[in-house]
């Protein structure tokens, strides 16, 4: 006996056969009818603070786990809340689900109240979106969201609702094999482009393995792992790709670009074979791209063809994800024997390292610096954490000085840069892996943007970490300021004393703690990783004066390192 | 230099905004855009015309769209293209004469005769019509409608002998 279900009904059920565990979310007029269902689901559901939040918490569980994150919405404004979490997801490749209710088909385009024309507005920035208008189509096009947002490149899939059409019956039925013609993402690469990207390697003397987020994505650090070291050639592991080969490692020379270290930046300069994986030679990898690695060859594996020669001319593409790919790599290199001596080369680039290396000063009686309190928190915790960053200083401070050793333990917003991340994404981290530490870096200027998230941590019972890194400042604005402004510094500074972020945090019912001095640094850490039943704020009062360095200027050459305030004068 | 697409899409609502919210928020330019249904009713065809030397990202990018079936770039030469052209030129009852019989010659159609003008359509190759249109141009050109350009490539066989005979 076919049974009938209301459109809401039905959106509950789908999400539950694509194995939801928790959605992000917050009611309201439009999609109210979905949050009925939702009752009597085993789904969980986290009410956020605000929209944008619930999409964060939804990207942050996404990169954490692996899996789909979901976030689900009502109409007008709690759309356009949740387009920066979007283009934020898009922009990293996230897989992510938004659902947003929409006014009633017969009010669509009358201007009703809380309407927003959801669909079109979130075309851009995502990989792509639905406007059902039929409750027969939810099994399907939920099938279809969770299939685009999960397969080839990822990325945010939005499905808006109309309420007329969660509140009208259907006949339930499974959703069919997903039917898209013109969606087919490569999974093999071609084997005459593997075989010519061997080709180009074996002839190679200073290879340079560029490594980004796509090899996260792809779930391939341990075939990355078992390529690299059979090729003996140092790594850059970009921002997105932090965590995707161990940085204790000796081939890992970090980040590279405009904040990445010397040795990374330099080799990529000097190199003359970039192996890229999953990475776009996005602007602060480059620099100038007219400047970059002038005299290397490049083969770039992606599983987006459209990134492929979009910034850098290639001499061997090859469109595939990056598991497989590596899978066909490491098959055809065995096949061909040893590799080249790469000792000298690899001596030389750890020259650079050993030259150049990543260096603050703590004095014991100034202001605590940062790298300071990212050191002792790693130290603290033996590396045993999930770090969520915000955008800015802390997050470059975060990339460079944690030590990564294991994928999607390293949670930030790389393309977009969207202050306020930290928080909600953390959040959204520890629903999806409640037995870890997960400890979001966040600064003063991003806290204020998505702060009251505190709450959701905290009635929601996630207790996260957040060390906040209060340097009065829009430190990283205010860097450039004084670099490049005459050190006119136009609303970079923050108040020093407002808000007061223990209280805040008290207010909202986490527990707040506070470090001064660096000789309390070890001391708090120590404190927030002994309570485990409820949220813990650490603030840390810190240099409003420091900089982050090495620092190539925006269109700059990498060839010109700016490796210390010494370098300026 | 203008090149020629044809985009194959699934015939669903919106696909047009799809593709033209693409070409803008990457900054590519359209200098035509038609969108007809094909043989197959559950597919459409869009005839793109567009400037400009980024035609390789162009093309991925349409691939890009959940919605796109295929894209074809047209070499010159041997894609059959079309437009339709409507254009009302001064007709001075002493003129009139010698207008309609330019027009014969170009096989151009008086669709609407006025006091003082004549509207002709013509249909044809790119180049026919604006060879036409500069004719025109000396009796004075009051109002013009132009279609966007539709493409269809030769058949494989008749392509070649096009080739060759060129």
């Amino acid at each position: 006996m076919p049974e009938q279900l209301t459109g809401a009904e039905a959106l509950i059920r789908s999400l539950e056969h694509e194995g939801v565990e928790v959605v992000f979310g917050m009611p309201g007029g439009a999609i109210l009818p979905a949050y009925d269902p939702l009752l009597d689901s085993s789904i969980r559901h986290v009410l956020a603070r605000h929209e944008q939040g619930a999409g964060h918490m939804a990207s942050g569980y996404a990169h954490a786990t692996g899996r789909v994150g979901v976030a689900v919405v009502t109409s007008g404004p709690a759309a356009t809340n949740m387009l920066t979490a979007l283009q934020d997801a898009y922009m990293d490749s996230v897989p992510l689900v938004a659902i947003t209710g929409q006014v009633a088909t017969t009010a669509i385009g009358n201007d009703a109240f809380q309407e927003a024309h959801t669909w079109g507005m979130s075309m851009p920035a995502t990989k792509h979106n639905e406007l059902i208008t039929s409750a027969d189509q939810i099994p399907d096009i939920i099938r279809e969201a969770f299939h685009l947002a999960s397969t080839g490149r990822k990325g945010p899939v939005l499905v808006d609702i109309p309420k007329d059409v969660l509140a009208e019956t259907m006949t339930w039925h499974r959703p069919g094999e997903v039917r898209l013609p013109g969606y087919r993402p490569a999974v093999k690469g071609h084997p005459r482009q593997v075989k010519a990207a061997a080709d180009l390697i074996e002839q190679a003397e200073q290879p340079v393995l560029y490594v980004g987020g796509g090899v996260v994505a792809a779930g391939a650090t341990e075939e990355l792992q078992q390529f690299a070291e059979m090729l003996n050639v140092p790594m850059v592991t970009t921002l997105m790709a932090r965590g995707a080969f161990p940085d204790s490692n000796p081939l890992n020379l970090g980040m590279p670009g405009m904040h990445g270290t010397y040795a990374a930046t330099t080799a990529m300069q000097r190199s003359d074979l970039l192996i890229t994986i999953g990475a776009r030679f996005d602007d602060r990898i480059t620099g100038n791209p007219k400047h970059f690695a002038p005299e290397a060859k490049v083969i770039h594996v992606d599983v987006d063809p459209a990134e492929i020669g979009k910034i850098r001319p290639v001499d061997v593409p090859v469109v595939g994800d990056a598991k497989a790919v590596l899978q066909q790599l490491i098959v055809e290199t065995e096949r061909r024997g040893p590799q080249p001596d790469r000792e000298a080369w690899l001596a030389t680039v750890h020259g650079w390292q050993s030259a150049h290396p990543l260096s603050y000063v703590q004095d014991p009686d100034g202001p605590i610096q940062q790298q300071y309190v990212i050191e002792e928190l790693h130290r603290i915790t033996g590396g045993d954490a999930t770090i969520v960053a915000g955008v800015g200083q802390h997050q470059m401070w975060a990339s460079q000085f944690w030590g990564f050793e294991e994928p999607r333990r390293w949670i930030n917003s790389g393309g977009l840069g969207t202050m306020g991340y930290a928080i909600p994404a953390a959040i959204g981290a520890k629903a999806g892996t409640p037995d870890e530490v997960v400890f979001a870096i966040d600064g003063d200027g991003c806290f204020q943007m998505t702060g009251t998230e505190l709450i959701t941590a905290a009635v929601e019972n996630i207790p996260i970490k957040i060390a906040v890194m209060n340097n009065q400042s829009l430190g990283m604005v205010k860097q450039w300021q004084n670099l490049f402004y005459d050190g006119r510094l136009s609303q970079t500074e923050l108040s020093p004393t407002v808000p007061d972020f223990v209280k805040f945090a008290e207010a909202c019912g986490c527990v707040g703690l506070r470090a001064d001095r660096p000789d309390e640094v070890a001391g708090v850490i120590e404190q927030a990783l002994a309570i485990s039943d409820r949220p813990v704020l650490v603030e840390f009062t810190c240099d409003p004066e420091a900089m982050v360095f090495p620092m190539v200027p925006a269109g700059g050459s990498n060839d010109d390192v700016i490796l210390s305030r010494e370098d300026l004068a | 230099m203008n090149h020629v697409i044809a985009v194959i899409v699934e015939n669903k609502p919106g696909v047009l905004a799809r593709v033209s919210s693409m070409f803008a928020r990457r900054g590519f330019n359209i200098h035509s855009l038609t969108v007809g249904p094909t043989e197959d009713p559950a597919m459409s065809r869009m005839t793109v015309v567009v400037d400009g030397p980024e035609m390789e990202q162009i093309i991925k990018q349409l691939y890009k769209l959940v919605h796109t079936v295929k894209v074809t770039e047209f070499e010159p030469g041997i894609a059959i293209e079309r437009e339709i052209m409507l254009v009302r030129v001064n007709a001075d009852p002493k003129r009139r004469g010698e207008i309609l019989d330019a027009a014969r010659v170009w096989e151009a159609r008086a669709v609407d005769v006025g006091v003082a003008t004549i509207t002709f359509e013509v249909t044809g190759a790119p180049e026919r019509l604006a060879d036409f249109l500069q004719l025109m141009n000396t009796y004075g050109v009051v109002s013009l409608a132009k279609s966007g350009r539709i493409a269809l490539p030769r058949d494989q066989k008749s392509a070649k002998k096009h080739l060759k005979s060129a």
